[in-house]
C-alpha cells in the first residue's frame, strides 16, 4: 500500500516551523518512514510543476506555514489546497498572520518606500525598487508581487485543521501528524491544542495573588523579573491567560512572558481585545489622567496585544490601508 | 465562531404591537412584520393592537400551542415596562419565559422619531436583531432568595421611630440605629406643630416611650452603620457603638453626675438648643432623652482628656457605678433582610447668605433657633427676647433661606412658610409683638394648611411679597436707630421699602446632609442632581430604591412635613414587610457562570466582583460564582481573557448575533 | 465610495440602569433625535466586551455609543470604573488602526438625563455624518479583490503549466 504523501511548504515564514519539523529529531525519521514527502523547499529538491502534475486531493496533507502575503504565496496556497486532502495551518502565521501579521499596520507602499528608501542601512540614492517584470535578451524572468494586506491561510483557501505555535513545539507536531496517520482527527476546524488558557499549565500560577491590581506595566528589559513568580504580578504584561496553553509553558518557564504566540481559546474571537478588556479591567486609578498614567507603561498596544493575531483580528489591520497601491 | 443563521429546531413567533397610535402612527406595523415573516426560522409574524392586552396574550399563547413556537419576540414598549407581563403570559402558554426577547419600538423610536421611513428602517433592524438574538435564548429558571425577617431601620428621627414601630408591632424584629445619643431627631426640639399646633413633644415622646420598651425592637443609640454586605434578605451590617463612656444598663437618668461635676458651671454650646445655651462635658441631650442615660463628650472631659480629674461624677454615682472611663468603641455585626434609610436632613447655613446678617448681628436668628426660644423647656423657658434681654416689639421672617434661590439650592423646601406663620402666630402670642413675614410665594397645601394661613392674617401678622435684598443695622431715620432694617421691594405695592425690626427670624431651607454622598454608597444607593437619596421612581416607587432591600423615607429623600415622613415610613415599612411575607425574593436569572472545564484560573476575574461573588477554589484551581450573591452586571464577562465565564442572558453568542442582526437591514 | 443615500449607523450599548432607563425617558419626555442609533440593553457598561465595539464596527457600523452610570453611581458599584479603564486604552489603540476618535463614544448618563440622550445622539450622527461612512465591510471586500483577482489569472497559469509538463 503505498504511503500517504505529505507536503510542507513555507509562505511569509521565518523557517522556525520547518525548524520544528527538524526538531523531531530521533521521531522525524519515525516520520520520514511512514510517510511521502512530496515538497518540501528547504530541505528537498521538488519544483512547482511536480505539484501541478500531481491528480487533486492526492496530496493527503498539506502542513502549510507563514502568512500569505505576495501574489506567489497564494498561488502555492490554492495549488496546495487544490491537490491537498487536508491542508493544515502550521504554525502562527498561517493560522493568523503571526509577527508578518503586524505589516497590517502599514501600507505597502510605505513598507516598500522604507525598505528600499529610508531605512539607516540602506544606500540607495536612485531609489530604485524592484520591478515585477524584467525583459533581458528575450526572456522576461518576473517576481511576485506583495499584496496590500497580510493574510491568514484561511483567509485565502478553505482550512482543515490548526497546529499552533510560534512555532509549534515538537510534541504538539507529532500529535498532529500521527493523528493524521492514525485517522483520529478531530472534528474539521479544530485548533490541535488544548482549549484551555496558558495559566492552566504554568508553574507560575500559583504567585498570581486574587487581588491583583495594576498600579504599573513594566516591559521584560525595564526590570530584572523574579525567576519563579507570575509575572503579572510583577506588572510585566503576559498574554498566558488569553492564549492557548499545549506549549507545555516554555516561555515562562524559561523566564519570558508568553507573548501569545498560540492564539486564543475556541471562545473569543479577537485575541488582542480580549486581554486588553482583562489587564484594563484590573488596572488601578479611578480617573482618566491616573488610568493613562498605568497604561502609558504598555507603549505599543497593538504591537504586544496583536503579536501574532493582527491579520485575524476584528479589524484585520489599520482600517485605512489602501486596496491598491 | 460563525452565527448560528438557521437552526431546524427553532421556531420564532414576533408580534410587533400597535399600541393604539402610540406605536402605529409613526412606525408601518404591518410592513415590519412583514419584513421579519422573511427571516430564517419565523414560524408566525403578526402584527396587532394592544399586545400587552389580555387578548394580545392570548394570542400568544394559542400560537405557542398551535403551531409550537419555543421562541417568542414582541416589539412594543421598554422592557422596563412589560418584559415581565410578556414573559408572564409566554410562561402562560407552557414555554420557559426567558425563551422570550422584547424589541423597544415605542420609547426608542415612535415616540422619538418623526419620518415614517426611518423609524419604520429603524424597527425592522431592531427586530432583526432580536430574531438573530433569540435563536440562542437558553431555558433559565427564576431561583428563590429566602429573606431574613429581621430589619435595620437607620435614623432615629420621627420616620425611624414610625417605620420601626409599625414593622415592630408586626411581630417582626427591628435594629434601630441612631447616631445622637438620643432618637427624636429634629421634631424633638419643635415647639409646636402646624396647622394644628399639637405640642411636639407631646405627640412624640409616647412613641420614643414605646420604641423605647417594645420587645422588638433593639435601640442603638450614639451608633452609626459603618459597613453593609450582602444582598437584598442577607444583609451583613457592621455598627460602630460610640463609647459614652456610661454603661447604658446601669444609668437610670437621676443626672447628680451633672450636678456633681467638675465643671462648677455648664461650659459648652449645647447642640439640642442650638448654641443657644451650654452644657457640661456631662450631660444628657434633653430632658425626654431616649434612652434616658448620661453622655460624657470626649472633647470636653478633662478626665478623658488628660485623666487628671478629681472625678466627682463618679462619687456622685457611688451606687450604681454606670460611669465607665474605660469604655471603648464597638463594632458590632447585625444580620437583617431589609435596610430602611430615613437620615433626615440638615439646615442651610445662613452664613451663606451674608446680606441677611447672620453670624453678624446678634439678633438675626434661625427658624429653629426660635423654636428653641418659643419652647417652655427651652433655654429660655418660652421666653422671646433678645440677646441683651429685653423683649422684642417688632419682628421680620424672612422666607426663602436657602431655598427657590439659584445661588444657592433651586428646590423649595416646602415646610419653611407653613412653619415661619406658625412661629409668627407663637411669637405674637408670646411677646404681642408686630410681625410680618416676607415671602415670595406661600405655599400652604395639606390639609388645614391654607387654614392657618388665614388665622394668621386674622391675628395681624402682616405679609409683605418680596424677596428681601438685605438686612443692615445703618440707620437712616431716628426710628431705625438701634434696629435691624430689612430692605425690600413690595411687589404688591410697588416700591421698595426700609422696615426697621428688633428682630428677624430666617426662615432656613432643607438640605442633605452632609456626609449624604458617603451613607448613599454605604448602602448601595444614587443621589439625585440635588443630593436628596434617589428613589426608585418619583411617582411609583417613592420609598424604593434601585437596591432590592434598601428603602428610603422622610426627609433624606426630600423636604417634607411631618404627616408626609410618617406616610412615607409606613409606606417604607410596608415594602419590607411585603418582602418579609412572601419569605424570598425572585432572582433575576441573568447570573454569570464559570464553564469549569474552559476556566484556567488565571484568577483574571476574581478581583472584579464587587459583591465578592467570585472566589478562586484552591481545591479545583478554577474560579466559582456563587449565584446567590451575583447581581448580574456581566463584569467579569468581559474581562474572561479565555471566554470561559458567561453569563445567562447575556450570552457572548447572543450579544454578537444581536449586534449581526442590527448591521443585517440597511 | 459615496452613495448619497448613505445614513450614519450607530450601534449603542446602553446600561439597563441609568441610560436605558434615559433613554425610555427622552421617549415618555417625546423628545425627537436622529433615528440612526440602535439600542443593544444590558445590565451594566461593564459588560461592554471591546469585542463587541470593534465587531459592531466590522459588520458595518459607522459608530459605537457605549452609556453608562455615572462614575461611583453604578448600579453594581464598579462596573463603569472598568468601562473608562478599558476606553482609555482603546482609544489609543483606535488611533494605532485608523479609526477616528469621533467614531466610539462613551457617555455617562444618568436616569433622569433624558435630555442628555438626546443631544448626544444628534451631536454623534452629526459628527459621524461628517467623517462619512466607515464601511469597514465594504473595505474589507475591496481589500480581498486583490485576490479574485488572482485567483482568475492563477486558474489560468495552472492550465498552461499542466499543458506544458
Amino acid at each position: 500500500m503505498p504511503k500517504p504523501k505529505v507536503a510542507f511548504y513555507w509562505c511569509a515564514s521565518c523557517g522556525g516551523c520547518e525548524e520544528t519539523v527538524v526538531d523531531l529529531a530521533e521521531d522525524i525519521l519515525g516520520v520520514v518512514e511512514k510517510v511521502d514527502i512530496v515538497f518540501w523547499p528547504v530541505a528537498m529538491d521538488f519544483k512547482y510543476k511536480d505539484i501541478e502534475a500531481m491528480p487533486d486531493q492526492s496530496i493527503v496533507a498539506t502542513l502549510l506555514n507563514g502568512a500569505v502575503r505576495s501574489t506567489e504565496q497564494e498561488e502555492m496556497a490554492r495549488l496546495l489546497r487544490r491537490k491537498s486532502q487536508f491542508m493544515i495551518a502550521y504554525g502562527a502565521c498561517a493560522i493568523s498572520g503571526g509577527i508578518p501579521g503586524l505589516a497590517n499596520q502599514f501600507s505597502r507602499e510605505q513598507i516598500l518606500k522604507f525598505n528600499y528608501e529610508d531605512a539607516p542601512s540602506v544606500v540607495n540614492e536612485k531609489k530604485v525598487r524592484p520591478q515585477l517584470k524584467f525583459s533581458d535578451n528575450g526572456r522576461e524572468p518576473t517576481l511576485p508581487s506583495l499584496h496590500n494586506v497580510v493574510r491568514s491561510l484561511d483567509q485565502v483557501v478553505d482550512v482543515d485543521y490548526y497546529v499552533p505555535g510560534c512555532p509549534p513545539t515538537p510534541k504538539l507536531t507529532k500529535a498532529a501528524v500521527t493523528a493524521l496517520l492514525e485517522g483520529t482527527l478531530p472534528p474539521k476546524g479544530s485548533v490541535i491544542a488544548p482549549d484551555i488558557a496558558l495559566c492552566d499549565e504554568c508553574p507560575r500560577k500559583a504567585t498570581k495573588p486574587t487581588d491583583l491590581s495594576f498600579t504599573e506595566f513594566r516591559r521584560p528589559h525595564q526590570v530584572l523579573m523574579d525567576s519563579e513568580r507570575c509575572f503579572l504580578a510583577q506588572g510585566v504584561v503576559c498574554m498566558g491567560p488569553a492564549t492557548r496553553g499545549g506549549c507545555e509553558a516554555a516561555c515562562t518557564r524559561g523566564g519570558m512572558p508568553c507573548t501569545g504566540c498560540f492564539g486564543p481559546t475556541s471562545r473569543v474571537r479577537d485575541q488582542g481585545l480580549k486581554i486588553m478588556s482583562s489587564l484594563c479591567a484590573n488596572v488601578a486609578g479611578k480617573e482618566e489622567k491616573e488610568i493613562g498614567a498605568v497604561l502609558a507603561g504598555i507603549p505599543d498596544p497593538v504591537g504586544t496585544f496583536y503579536r501574532y493575531g493582527l491579520a485575524k483580528s476584528l479589524l484585520r489591520g489599520k482600517v485605512s490601508l489602501p486596496a491598491t497601491g | 465562531m460563525k452565527t448560528n443563521h438557521s437552526n431546524g429546531d427553532v421556531r420564532i413567533g414576533f408580534y410587533i404591537c400597535h399600541c393604539g397610535h402610540n406605536i402605529a402612527g409613526i412606525v408601518d406595523c404591518p410592513a415590519v412584520a412583514e419584513y421579519v415573516a422573511g427571516l430564517p426560522d419565523v414560524a408566525v409574524s403578526r402584527d396587532y393592537k394592544y399586545m400587552c392586552s389580555d387578548p394580545g396574550q392570548e394570542l400568544i399563547q394559542q400560537d405557542i400551542r398551535e403551531h409550537g413556537l419555543n421562541r417568542v419576540i414582541v416589539a412594543s414598549c421598554s422592557p422596563l415596562l412589560h418584559e415581565h407581563t410578556f414573559r408572564n403570559a409566554v410562561a402562560a402558554g407552557g414555554l420557559n419565559p426567558y425563551y422570550f426577547q422584547m424589541v423597544n419600538v415605542r420609547e426608542h423610536d415612535s415616540w422619538v422619531h418623526t419620518d415614517r421611513a426611518e423609524a419604520t428602517a429603524k424597527a425592522k433592524a431592531l427586530a432583526h436583531a432580536a430574531v438573530d438574538r433569540v435563536r440562542f435564548h437558553k431555558p433559565l429558571e427564576i431561583t428563590k432568595v429566602p429573606i431574613n425577617p429581621d430589619v435595620l431601620v437607620v435614623g432615629g428621627g420621627i420616620t425611624g421611630i414610625h417605620a420601626a414601630l409599625t414593622i415592630g408591632n408586626a411581630g417582626k424584629k427591628v435594629f434601630l440605629i441612631e447616631r445622637q445619643p438620643s432618637i427624636g431627631g429634629h421634631m424633638a426640639q419643635f415647639d409646636k406643630t402646624f396647622p394644628t399646633l399639637d405640642c411636639a413633644a407631646c405627640i412624640l415622646t409616647p412613641k420614643m416611650s414605646a420604641v423605647r420598651s417594645h420587645e422588638n425592637i433593639t435601640l442603638w443609640t450614639y451608633s452609626e452603620v459603618v459597613k453593609v454586605e450582602g444582598y437584598v434578605g442577607n444583609y451583613t451590617v457592621t455598627v460602630k457603638r460610640k463609647p459614652r463612656y456610661v454603661n447604658e444598663d446601669l444609668c437610670v437618668g437621676c443626672q447628680e453626675c451633672i450636678k456633681a461635676c467638675a465643671f462648677k458651671e455648664p461650659k459648652f454650646p449645647d447642640e439640642f438648643n442650638v448654641g443657644l445655651n451650654k452644657r457640661k462635658p456631662v450631660y444628657i441631650p434633653f430632658p425626654q432623652a431616649v434612652p434616658q442615660v448620661v453622655v460624657i463628650d470626649p472633647e470636653r472631659c478633662i478626665q478623658i482628656k488628660t485623666g487628671k480629674c478629681k472625678k466627682s461624677c463618679l462619687e456622685a454615682c457611688v451606687d450604681r457605678q454606670a460611669i465607665d472611663f474605660n469604655q471603648k468603641e464597638q463594632l458590632v455585626e447585625i444580620k437583617v433582610g431589609n435596610i430602611i434609610v430615613a437620615t433626615g436632613f440638615k439646615l442651610f447655613d445662613a452664613t451663606r447668605i451674608p446680606e441677611y446678617g447672620y453670624g453678624l448681628y446678634p439678633n438675626v436668628v434661625t427658624s429653629l433657633e426660635l423654636e428653641r426660644l418659643v419652647t417652655s423647656s427651652g433655654p429660655t423657658a418660652g421666653e422671646i427676647i433678645l440677646r441683651d434681654g429685653s423683649k422684642p416689639k417688632t419682628a421680620g421672617f424672612i422666607l426663602c433661606v436657602g431655598s427657590r434661590d439659584t445661588k444657592t439650592n433651586r428646590w423649595c423646601s416646602r415646610t419653611c412658610c407653613m412653619h415661619s406663620m406658625k412661629l409668627a402666630q407663637l411669637f405674637k402670642e408670646h411677646t404681642d409683638a408686630d410681625v410680618t413675614v416676607f415671602y415670595m410665594d406661600i405655599r400652604a397645601p395639606g390639609k388645614g394648611c391654607e387654614e392657618f394661613y388665614d388665622k394668621s392674617l386674622r391675628e395681624g401678622i402682616r405679609f409683605v411679597r418680596g424677596r428681601v435684598a438685605e438686612v443692615t443695622d445703618w440707620a437712616l431715620s431716628p426710628e431705625e436707630e438701634g434696629k435691624l432694617v430689612i430692605r425690600v421691594e413690595d411687589t404688591l405695592a410697588g416700591f421698595v421699602r426700609r422696615i426697621p425690626v428688633d428682630m428677624i427670624v430666617l426662615a432656613v431651607g432643607m438640605e442633605p446632609q452632609l456626609d449624604a454622598q458617603e451613607v448613599r454608597r454605604l448602602f448601595n444607593m444614587s443621589c439625585g442632581s440635588e443630593g436628596w437619596f434617589l428613589e426608585k421612581h418619583p411617582k411609583l416607587a417613592p420609598v424604593s430604591t434601585f437596591t432590592d432591600g434598601v428603602f428610603i423615607a422622610g426627609c433624606c429623600q426630600g423636604p417634607k412635613d411631618i404627616p408626609d415622613s410618617i406616610a412615607q415610613a409606613g409606606a417604607a415599612a410596608a415594602e419590607a414587610l411585603a418582602l418579609i411575607d412572601k419569605g424570598y425574593i425572585e432572582q433575576e436569572p441573568n447570573t454569570a457562570y464559570v464553564v469549569e472545564t474552559d476556566c484556567s484560573g488565571c484568577k483574571s476575574c476574581v478581583p472584579l466582583c464587587p459583591f465578592t461573588a467570585i472566589l478562586f477554589d484552591e481545591a479545583t484551581q478554577k474560579a466559582r460564582i456563587n449565584a446567590a450573591l451575583c447581581k448580574g452586571c456581566g463584569t467579569c464577562v468581559s474581562a474572561c481573557p479565555s471566554g470561559s465565564v458567561r453569563q445567562n442572558l447575556f450570552e457572548d453568542e447572543e450579544i454578537f448575533s444581536e449586534i449581526e442582526g442590527m448591521l443585517s437591514y440597511v | 465610495m459615496s452613495d448619497p443615500n448613505w445614513q450614519p449607523r450607530i450601534v449603542a450599548f446602553f446600561c439597563n440602569w441609568c441610560t436605558y432607563t434615559a433613554a425610555d425617558l427622552a421617549g415618555v419626555s417625546r423628545l425627537k433625535y436622529a433615528p440612526n442609533v440602535r439600542v443593544i440593553r444590558l445590565m451594566c457598561s461593564g459588560r461592554v466586551d471591546p469585542q463587541f465595539i470593534m465587531d459592531a464596527l466590522a459588520k458595518g457600523a459607522d459608530g459605537v455609543l457605549i452609556g453608562g452610570c455615572h462614575i461611583g453611581d453604578c448600579h453594581y458599584v464598579e462596573g463603569n470604573y472598568k468601562t473608562l479603564r478599558r476606553f482609555t486604552m482603546l482609544k489609543r489603540m483606535m488611533a494605532d488602526m485608523g479609526i477616528e476618535e469621533q467614531r466610539v463614544r462613551m457617555e455617562w448618563i444618568s436616569a433622569s438625563e433624558g435630555e442628555r440622550i438626546k443631544t448626544v445622539i444628534n451631536e454623534m450622527v452629526e459628527q459621524i455624518r461628517a467623517l462619512g461612512p466607515l464601511g469597514l465591510p465594504q473595505q474589507f471586500e475591496e481589500w480581498d479583490r486583490e485576490m479574485t483577482a488572482l485567483e482568475h489569472a492563477a486558474a489560468e497559469k495552472s492550465e498552461t503549466e499542466v499543458a506544458h509538463a
